[in-house]
């Protein structure tokens, strides 16, 4: 009996090791990375925030430049890290630039929409990208406020952020490459005479869509966009 | 052309004769207000516009602007600098957990390791990343490594030597 318990115990013990212990491989993670920052840069809207994948990228620039400084000087290993090192710290800091520009072109919606999220909804923002959010337009409405005080007479509306500043297009074109199989798409009809019509995405295929359509998708890594 | 409208219902009130009132014109009053509408949103475009320039210097140039520029912001674009470049100082010190990431380097994908500059003007000392220093002195020319070199080559210090 006692054994028997003792066998179970184990293997539960076991299987929930095996869960955590799902590390990625630095290629696999590298191969995230890049896909994380293609999505990034060729949707109009900015996508949910993949800190898992920026954190770990950035030990592994710490441990790569950890083994070039024990590594013997003149070593061709050494150039080859190098420029690899040299490769992803230039995919991480655009793939950071990507969002860092949208935050600042559509802040005011962003802001909003986080201010509405449901309690277990994933923000699109890291922590560190809505503090920033927050000072960004806590500086421009100081900026605006300002200038009012100084040059505007009183009797002109005050500037409401939200509707002057201009919302993401989320009807504009993407390209894209279908990584799992997906059916019935719903595509919208671009003008009055066109009807609603489905298609299916094979994987492997690639497509010019418009990017409300396939949004979602996007998300779950069902397409990438190229 | 702006502002007619204003300055003919103004004459229009100077005209009447003292202590009489001319009928209030209601049309004129509304094309005058809409016309502050059109002028102020414009306005409120082409301050944003700036906004959007003085942002785009921070990355440009980096965090201190050369003085024949700086000359040109109004206090209001000077205090807004000078809060958006503390804001993206303290982001980018807190990507990843030690240390930070300046992602305002790193601006074009990388194609060689090193790279022959000449230095356009007198810069100084300069450390590069094993520990050794160059000396930038006017037209001295040095093969260095790329990344050091990009924010010098956009301040203008450093040229890109293509042979």
């Amino acid at each position: 009996m006692a054994g028997e318990g003792d066998g179970e115990d184990a293997e539960l013990f076991r299987d929930s090791e095996q869960e955590e212990e799902e590390i990625l491989t630095p290629a696999q993670l590298i191969a995230k990375l890049e896909e994380a920052w293609l999505n990034e840069k060729y949707s109009p809207d900015l996508l949910e925030n993949k800190s898992e994948i920026v954190e770990c990228v950035m030990e592994q620039l710490d441990h790569m430049e950890q083994n070039l400084q024990r590594a013997r000087k003149g070593d061709l290993k050494v150039t080859i890290h190098r420029m690899e090192m040299e490769r992803i710290r230039y995919v991480l800091s655009s793939y950071l630039r990507s969002r860092l520009q949208k935050i600042e072109r559509f802040f005011p919606h962003i802001l909003e929409k986080e201010k509405s999220l449901l309690e277990a909804a994933p923000s699109c923002l890291s922590p560190q990208e809505f503090t920033f959010a927050k000072e960004y337009s806590a500086n421009c409405e100081a900026f605006l406020r300002g200038l009012a005080l100084r040059h505007m007479p009183p009797n002109l509306q005050p500037l409401d952020l939200l509707k002057s500043v201009p919302k993401p297009n989320l009807d504009s074109f993407v390209f894209l490459t279908v990584k799992e199989r997906q059916e019935n798409i719903l595509v919208e009809p671009e003008t009055e005479d066109q009807r609603e019509y489905t298609v299916d995405l094979e994987e492997g295929s690639q497509h010019l869509m418009k990017y409300k359509t396939i949004a979602p998708l996007v998300a779950s890594g069902a397409v990438q966009l190229i | 052309m702006f502002c007619e409208k204003a300055i003919e219902l103004i004459r229009e009130l100077q005209r009447a004769a003292d202590g009489q009132l001319p009928a209030f014109n209601e049309d004129g009053i509304r094309q005058v207000l809409e016309e502050m509408k059109a002028l102020y949103e414009q306005n409120q475009t082409d301050v944003y516009d700036r906004l959007l320039r003085i942002r785009s210097l921070r990355w440009e140039y980096g965090s201190v602007l050369p003085s024949g520029i700086r000359f040109h912001f109004a206090a209001e674009e000077t205090e807004w600098f000078n809060q958006y470049k503390k804001s993206l100082a303290t982001y980018m010190r807190s990507i990843g957990g030690e240390g930070g990431l300046d992602i305002t380097q790193d601006m074009k994908p990388p194609k060689s390791l090193f790279i022959e500059v000449r230095c356009l003007k007198d810069y100084g000392e300069y450390e590069i990343d094993d520990g050794t220093t160059v000396l930038l002195k006017k037209n001295s020319q040095h093969f260095m490594p790329r990344w050091k070199c990009e924010q010098l080559i956009r301040q203008g210090v450093l040229e890109h030597v293509l042979s």
